[in-house]
């Protein structure tokens, strides 16, 4: 491998980019974009980098998306329905490569790394630049076979936390899990919710107590103002819904852009 | 059949692969459930309200003329007696009676061909519960009577139409629904899937049908039949009949549909909750099953029957829609025994092995797992 390899293969590393974010006393703003969902959603994730996300977390279309509301089930639906596939999402992410500038993950079900096999998964992310996975339906207990490949292609794993989840359980979660932790902030799918919930604060700090990851709440995470109050406690947010509506309703990179760039706003004002 | 690993798994499948959010609740269910199978007073009410409301024993039906005319000897086990007409009342009242005794005040039930979703309507309407009901728009339509009958017991019947709009999509509805209301709500899942502790304990629920028609084996026979055939679905009904035979000598055989076959056509994976054998296609995307019949029309299967399957213990077979069709008509003709369409895929299977892989003058048990009223107006719509 060249030096220059080892550079790139760098800069796709989740954890470490999120942690030097943070160490500028900056809160994290990680977008969510479902791979495919647009012809040119590619261009969308560059002009999400620039409006300032930290990482970008990209979803790959499963049929049976469970943890999922109506908007990204519906995004995930049109992206099935053009045909993509998860080769398809990954080699448009090794194309559009060091164009997007800001650490990515693939948020996707297990299945799909299931039949492709877990060895093949991991490696296929990280030769597509990828630095992280997010599996909501494989749980900590279930997660062993996938973190061991995950680790030795130098992939990712977040775990996800929830409101429910007790202490005990929560401690093993933050131990097993790297790149960062997903505190899911309410009961429930994804989907914009009007106000705050409660729970998420609840969930972010009592997740902080037992590890140094940084804390991203996500699920529920709706406007800039939720998110700037919710990072009172948490190191930052994950905005998918909020954000995927615009470009379904034909906002394009702008729009998506001008979104991040309120929720940036928000973090930055404190 | 014996009780699954302490990760809830049969061999290589089962488990529990779901949401965090989840996990709480499946661990709380396995705990309730094993603290009240083993405590005798749960036990005995459980009995009483199967003997006393759903009308158990069935009986074990002989079918002279159906016998002559396959050259074996036929048995059928009437669950088409129970009350609300199919097996799904046993499950339904082992999972009332728990929610209730975990305290929780809602159920939410999944529904393919509505009988799942009628059984939990009364269990709810019986214990005083509020009830929700997912079912695919589609069946919606194939299953108007038992739509309109779940809505005069008092639930509430929302329709999906995310992917297929079927039974796997209720299921995934019901699944999001549970995430956002676990603390005060059951889901009544209906068949032998899902994450542990569903697949085991549904089969535990279910295990009266085989228990019983094994115990009215000896007492007609003397012994256990040559061959016990069953439907397959999700595989509730196959999965408790099967549970009273596996430890003696039966042939134990499941009948899939042809377009929904996930033993015969399907490739490991994980889904709602289980690995088991799933209809997918080479990405790992579920494909939709394909089955004049709503009850049987999923793609996945319950991870005890991969495993019955993998170590040989059982055979999986599938028959077209037009086999059922002709077997409802058979049994109503020399039996006078209007047959639901998803049994109907066992008595098709029968009538096309008698005389070769089952043969002449064999012992046969087969679950009539429901009755045929529902169907009528489907099959009227085929001309038949």
């Amino acid at each position: 491998m060249s030096t220059a390899g080892v550079a790139v293969g760098e800069s796709r590393r989740l954890e470490p980019a999120l942690r030097r974010q943070r160490a500028l006393g900056r809160k994290l703003l990680v977008p969510y974009v479902t791979g495919g969902m647009l012809t040119d959603w590619t261009t969308v994730l560059a002009a999400l980098a620039t409006a300032g996300a930290d990482a970008i977390e990209v979803g790959i279309p499963f049929s049976d998306p469970i943890m999922d509301g109506p908007v990204i089930q519906e995004a995930s639906d049109r992206a099935l329905a053009a045909g993509t596939t998860p080769q398809l999402v990954l080699a448009a992410l090794r194309h559009a490569g060091g164009e997007i500038g800001v650490p990515l993950a693939v948020m996707t079900y297990y299945n799909l790394v299931d039949r492709a096999g877990l060895d093949r998964f991991a490696a296929d992310l990280a030769a597509s630049g990828v630095g992280g996975a997010i599996l909501p339906d494989l749980p900590l207990d279930e997660s062993a076979p996938w973190r061991r490949a995950a680790a030795a292609a130098g992939v990712d794993q977040v775990l996800l936390a929830a409101p429910t989840t007790g202490e005990e359980r929560l401690a093993a979660i933050c131990s097993a899990a790297s790149g960062f932790l997903y505190a899911v902030g309410l009961m429930g799918v994804t989907g914009e919710r009007a106000d705050l919930a409660t729970s998420s604060l609840d969930v972010a700090t009592r997740a902080s107590r037992y590890t140094d990851l940084p804390v991203l709440v996500g699920v529920g995470i709706s406007t800039p103002d939720q998110a700037r109050r919710v990072c009172a406690v948490a190191d930052g947010v994950v905005v998918g819904s909020a954000l995927v509506r615009r470009l379904l309703e034909g906002g394009g990179p702008e729009a998506a852009a001008a979104l991040v760039s309120e929720f940036r706003e928000a973090l930055d004002a404190g | 059949m014996g009780d699954p690993d302490p990760t809830g798994r049969f061999g290589d499948f089962g488990g529990r692969f779901v949401p965090e959010s989840l996990v709480p609740a499946c661990a709380e269910l396995e705990v309730a459930f094993r603290e009240a199978w083993a405590d005798e007073t749960f036990r005995a009410r459980y009995r009483d309200l199967l003997s006393r409301y759903a009308g158990r024993p069935t009986p074990l039906t002989p079918c002279p003329r159906l016998s002559e005319m396959l050259g074996v000897e036929l048995w059928l086990k009437r669950e088409d007696l129970t009350h609300t007409g199919s097996h799904k009342i046993n499950n339904v009242i082992g999972q009332a009676l728990l929610a209730e005794r975990m305290g929780k005040r809602r159920l939410v039930a999944e529904t393919g061909a509505g009988q799942h979703g009628v059984a939990t309507a009364t269990a709810a309407a019986r214990f005083g519960m509020e009830c929700l009901v997912f079912m695919g728009k589609l069946d919606m339509a194939r299953q108007e009577l038992n739509v309109f009958r779940m809505r005069l017991l008092g639930a509430e019947v929302v329709p999906v139409t995310s992917g297929s709009a079927t039974l796997k999509d209720a299921v995934n509805e019901a699944m999001r629904h549970w995430v956002a209301t676990v603390a005060d709500t059951h889901y009544c899942l209906g068949s032998v899937m899902g994450p542990h502790p569903y697949p085991w304990m549904v089969r535990e629920f279910q295990r009266v049908v085989g228990d019983e028609a094994a115990a009215q084996c000896r007492e007609e026979l003397g012994r256990d039949p040559d061959v016990v055939i069953a439907c397959v679905g999700g595989g509730s009904n196959a999965a408790g009949t099967f549970a009273g035979f596996v430890d003696g000598p039966a042939r134990l055989v499941g009948v899939e549909p042809a377009g929904g076959a996930a033993i015969g056509r399907g490739l490991p994976g994980v889904v709602h909750g289980m690995r088991s054998k799933i209809l997918q296609d080479e990405e790992g995307q579920v494909l939709e099953a394909t089955s004049i019949s709503a009850g049987l029309d999923y793609p996945g299967v319950g991870p005890e029957h991969a495993h019955l399957a993998a170590i040989g213990r059982a055979d999986y077979v599938a028959v077209t829609d037009d086999e059922v069709v002709a077997a409802v008509r058979l049994l109503a003709r020399t039996e006078g025994i209007l047959a639901a369409l998803e049994p109907a895929h066992a008595l098709a299977w029968l009538a096309r092995a008698a005389g070769q892989e089952v043969p002449r003058g064999a012992t046969v048990v087969l679950t009539l797992s429901g009755r045929g009223d529902k169907d009528v107006a489907q099959l009227m719509e085929r001309g038949e």
